[in-house]
């Protein structure tokens, strides 16, 4: 405990040393970072440690009990393979970018205190842009552009809530908060922004696809899944998330199933698990909790090594759309291989790792008898394997033959894919190690013959709809297109709302120099001109049309016009006013 | 199977043969055919009633993939889909 550093520390600050170093040594500390990270975080036992106090209240940099450690042990692994898959990256921006992110999101999930949660929140938002805008291109800017813009608005109404919450309770701990303050819906929402809900989702569909190839792999796992942990600390069993999950969980497969970016396709699915771990911690079992850390878990190694492996695609053949590959396993029949592992896994094949997690919420919400949930997760788990376990490596390594010739994949990100395979398939084969990790205590087991024979069923049968309709030629060809989403809101929404600003601020504006500038100012002037003559005119003028008594009217405002230019009045008038005047003061001296 | 030229010496992918696609493509059926065989045979257990009923799990699955697929195909793509350039002019 003494010798060790803050959790996040040795990621962060090694992340921003690896520009002094060149070639050999700076690959072989993006290697060693992870693993002397994770080797000081096995010092630490459950507790807190680090607290500084901070205003009224106090920061703590690490609060270690089973659901930050968990989440902090697939961190590491999972930042390690990101590492051995990128160990071709000689780009300073993306090595220390990715190196940043990855320690951000582990001082995030170890945050004792919203304060800290906070810095490291941003800190994440921060790492990722770079990661976006690392690819260099003009699309790959404008993602980067719109992913900022989400999450620092993502962020700052998480910073508000987390203010107005602090200010009213008194406390800045980072735990179970749940519904029902102005200031908690305002911490949620900010949450959700990470967490890719629906409408608030498109910068993760916009953003990964754009992403430079290694990018896109330490980004599919760390925003999501450390929202999901704030979620599961600090809204278990918030019953709008069971809503909120379903919808992610369903909706996303529709729009897969169209998309011919592959990797779009995978961001499509990473919505569709994150919207299971969403039910879990909605539902807030014990059971379903344990569900939701351990699928995202899971997620993270199988979603990981499904972007791996379409990345790999994408740096031997330059293309990721559907409609230009196919035929690939020739020439790739390894990573080939590793896709069809990750598709298995991520379709919860039995044996392999989806298979022991997403059942969990699966049981959990039948337990609480929710019908139509269960009803919706299970439709969400044929449509997984239909676009994620089926579509992608077909479309990439089977279907018809794209012509493409390429090397296999570079040894470096097969031995990345490898470990992630093995990893998958042995967590599916032995799940007692993993559940032994989780928040809370478990017997829980995923082979039933009756489980294992209806998930058999289930995917079986989602093949041959898959089969079936692919040989009717039923089956959507892939095309060419863009699919608009919810960032249509403000991709093409904004233009329009520009132009309703321009029309009506501008409107305002012209109305305003028309009225203000150039009529009134010029009435003023005229009057100001001559104000005792222009007075008494005006008077005059009201005076005749009062009492009806017609005059020459021209020819008195002539008499008041030469009058008062020569500045010639009677002396009997100036008598006279002051003699009124003189009278209204006795008066009211008198009153008194 | 696909128009560019084939250079003579190069070895065809074991599925650029039709047969070994039908050969696979039977081995598939087979499978469909005893998974929903063996719900003759033995019982499941599930925690809500239709779980048990014969080939639910079956039809579910082969319904809801069709369902989305005639979905996203017939309805969502007409509503969003657009040109490549979309959004850039």
């Amino acid at each position: 405990m003494i010798n060790a550093l803050p959790p996040a520390m040795i990621l962060i600050l090694g992340g921003l040393l690896i520009p002094l170093f060149k070639g050999r040594t700076r690959q072989a500390l993006l290697l060693l970072l992870p693993v002397i990270s994770f080797i000081n975080l096995l010092q630490l036992s459950h507790g807190s440690y680090w607290i500084y106090p901070f205003l009224s209240d106090q920061i703590i940099l690490a609060r270690v009990d089973k659901l930050s450690l968990i989440f902090g042990y697939i961190f590491h692994l999972v930042a390690f393979l990101s590492a051995i898959y990128a160990l071709h990256v000689d780009d300073t921006v993306q090595n220390v970018a990715g190196t940043v992110y990855a320690g951000a999101a582990i001082g995030a999930v170890f945050a004792g205190d919203m304060f800290t949660l906070f810095v490291f929140w941003e800190m994440l938002t921060i790492s990722a842009t770079f990661l976006i805008l690392a690819r260099r291109t003009e699309r790959a800017l404008g993602a980067g552009f719109r992913y900022f813009m989400v999450h620092v608005a993502g962020g700052l109404c998480l910073l508000a809530g987390i203010i107005m919450h602090v200010s009213e309770t008194g406390s800045a701990a980072f735990d179970l908060i749940g519904l029902g303050t102005t200031a908690s819906w305002l911490i949620f929402v900010g949450i959700g922004v990470n967490c890719a809900w629906p409408f608030l989702h498109p910068w993760l569909t916009d953003a990964y696809p754009e992403a430079t190839i290694t990018g896109t792999i330490f980004l599919s796992a760390f925003t999501t899944k450390t929202a999901i942990y704030a979620l599961a600390r600090a809204f278990p069993g918030t019953e709008e998330l069971i809503f909120i999950g379903g919808a992610m969980a369903a909706f996303p497969i529709f729009y897969a199933v169209i998309e011919n970016d592959l990797r779009r396709v995978l961001a499509y699915s990473l919505i569709n698990q994150v919207g299971f771990m969403v039910v879990g911690i909605g539902i807030g079992t014990a059971l379903s909790i344990n569900g939701a850390v351990a699928h995202a878990f899971n997620d993270l190694l199988f979603k990981g090594l499904l972007f791996m492996t379409m990345g790999a695609v994408m740096y031997r053949t330059g293309k990721i759309n559907a409609t230009d590959l196919g035929g690939l396993y020739k020439s790739m029949p390894w990573t080939c291989g590793f896709c069809i592992v990750g598709a298995a896994s991520i379709s919860a094949f039995p044996l392999f790792s989806g298979f022991v997690s997403k059942s969990m919420v699966m049981e959990a919400a039948a337990h609480g008898d929710m019908r139509w949930l269960w009803f919706i997760l299970l439709f969400a788990s044929a449509g997984v394997f239909h676009h994620a376990g089926i579509k992608i490596p077909f479309f990439a390594f089977f279907s018809h033959d794209s012509g493409i010739r390429c090397k296999e994949a570079p040894p470096h990100m097969l031995l990345a894919m490898g470990i992630s395979a093995v990893l998958c398939i042995l967590i599916g084969c032995f799940p007692q190690y993993l559940y032994s990790m989780l928040p809370y205590a478990t017997d829980y087991q995923p082979y039933s013959i009756s489980h294992v024979l209806a998930q058999s069923q289930l995917l079986i049968f989602s093949a041959l709809a898959f089969t079936l309709l692919l040989l009717a030629g039923i089956y959507p060809a892939e095309i060419r297109s863009v699919n608009v989403d919810a960032d249509w809101i403000y991709r093409k929404g904004s233009r329009q709302i520009y132009r309703f600003c321009k029309w009506a601020f501008n409107g305002i504006n012209d109305w305003a120099d028309r009225i203000f500038v150039q009529q009134f100012t010029k009435l003023l002037a005229q009057f100001f001109e001559d104000p005792g003559g222009n007075l008494q005119k005006y008077s005059y003028r009201l005076w005749v049309e009062g009492s009806g008594i017609p005059d020459d009217q021209e020819q008195v405002a002539k008499q008041i016009d030469s009058r008062s230019r020569s500045a010639a009045y009677p002396v009997g008038v100036g008598v006279l006013l002051a003699v009124v005047i003189l009278a209204l003061v006795s008066l009211l001296l008198y009153l008194r | 199977m696909s128009k560019k030229p084939i250079s003579i010496d190069e070895e065809l992918g074991m599925f650029d043969k039709p047969e070994n696609v039908k050969r696979l493509l039977r081995i598939f059926y087979a499978c469909v055919v005893v998974s929903l065989a063996i719900d003759i045979f033995y019982h499941k257990h599930g925690i809500f009633t239709w779980e048990s009923f014969f080939g639910f799990y079956s039809v579910y699955g082969f319904v809801a993939c069709v369902i989305l697929v005639i979905v996203a195909k017939y309805v969502l793509r007409p509503l969003v889909m657009r040109k490549e350039d979309y959004y850039n002019d």
